[in-house]
């Protein structure tokens, strides 16, 4: 309800009367179920954090090394990689060229958010830093460029905080945390961006597309590097970006093939599927033009 | 054990995920706005967050990860399906995983 005073700043006034009003609505923006749901992204995320600080240090590396990679990486995923090629014994390089093709991902991530990025230089550079699987499911859940933009500095501050803190917690108390793996706790990552995905998935060729790519990632998984079966699910999207385009000229019976962005299409009910539900009035319709590239 | 992660390494790791990061939004401001590559995108970061979803609930060490993990993450998708709220689906994911260990299933 916020959202049109805002964006009537935005389009006349300087970066930083923007940022303050910005700021004010900041809590409002993003929803009471959205902030819920941040928080329990950042519990689960904390016990994975944990794990990490915990694993690290029981496997022989020094207190600083998964306190510095959690800081400067920022990438559980990325971070449980090298660290496992540096446990097993593996070069330092090796373990380097896992992390980052394991995090090659962020660029099409970047490529989708860039609305949210858009702005003030310091805004952009400390932005993307915050970038994660997490981060970038929530803010595909909203196509309001205001609620967009809160989701992901709100989520994406608060992981950074949580993520750091307790994976120094976790190094910290390494030998008292025992087996990470008997609490199940492995199984709550990919829960978590399931769930986050599930509205996406409900577009069916999206859904498709989908799921022929985790097809690909699994089955390549034992004949490629950490991390490379993933980015080869992108493969998926050839037969997406031929429908998508034959779509265009012919009618077909679904209406979202048509929408002009992948996220407009998203049906109302699908906000509800994790116990979400927006306390405003979306203002889905209301769009500024993307500040950035004077 | 001797195992080791110079702070080299870490310093590379964290400068070329870094630039991954910065290289999107970046390309966007050269590139212009271009909303026909909206669609695709969105779609290209849901390919790949299911794969990862996939390759973590399935796999371990390039190797099949035992059937408690993938059986904690459908239970919990199950839920997420029927609208439950959002802490039940993590817990359930936790809890399943964990009492088929119990159970000593891998």
């Amino acid at each position: 309800m916020f959202a049109p005073e805002v964006l009537s700043f935005d389009l006349t006034n300087p970066a930083l009367v923007f940022i303050l009003v910005d700021m004010s609505s900041f809590w409002r923006t993003p929803g009471r179920a959205t902030l819920r749901d941040i928080a329990l992204v950042c519990v689960a995320d904390a016990l994975v954090g944990a794990s990490f600080g915990a694993l690290a240090v029981s496997g022989g590396l020094p207190l600083w090394v998964p306190v510095a990679m959690s800081l400067l990486v920022f990438a559980g995923g990325a971070q449980f990689a090298a660290i496992g090629v540096a446990l097993a014994g593996g070069a330092p390089l090796a373990a380097v060229t896992t992390g980052l093709i394991l995090n090659a991902r962020h660029l099409p991530f970047g490529l989708a958010v860039a609305d949210v990025l858009s702005g003030p230089r310091w805004a952009r550079l400390l932005g993307s830093h915050l970038m994660t699987d997490e981060t970038i499911a929530f803010t595909l859940r909203h196509e309001d460029p205001a609620r967009r933009r809160a989701t992901y500095w709100l989520c994406g501050t608060a992981l950074f905080v949580v993520w750091n803190a307790s994976v120094a917690l976790g190094a910290l108390a390494a030998h008292a945390i025992g087996d990470v793996n008997a609490l199940g706790l492995d199984a709550a990552f990919p829960a978590v961006l399931l769930a986050l995905l599930l509205p996406a998935l409900a577009d069916r060729p999206t859904r498709r597309t989908a799921l022929l790519g985790a097809l690909i990632a699994v089955a390549a998984t034992p004949f490629l590097p950490p991390g490379a079966p993933v980015l080869l699910s992108l493969l998926a999207l050839v037969p997406f970006l031929i429908l998508t385009r034959t779509t265009r000229h012919h009618d077909s019976d679904d209406p979202s093939a048509k929408a002009p962005t992948g996220t407009e299409h998203r049906p109302e009910e699908h906000r509800e599927h994790t116990g979400q539900r927006h306390d405003e009035q979306d203002d889905a319709h209301i769009r500024t033009p993307p500040e950035a590239a004077p | 054990m001797t195992a080791t992660l110079p702070m080299t390494a870490i310093l590379l790791l964290a400068a070329g995920t870094y630039a991954f990061r910065l290289a999107g939004p970046l390309l966007h401001e050269r590139l212009g706005p271009a909303d026909r590559l909206t669609r695709p995108l969105a779609a290209a970061t849901t390919v790949l967050l299911l794969a990862l979803v996939a390759t973590s609930a399935l796999t371990e060490n390039q190797d099949f990860a035992g059937w408690s993990r993938p059986a904690g993450v459908l239970a919990a998708a199950a839920l997420a399906l029927r609208r439950a709220p959002f802490p039940v689906v993590v817990l359930t994911a936790a809890a399943t995983t964990a009492l088929l260990r119990l159970c000593g299933i891998p």
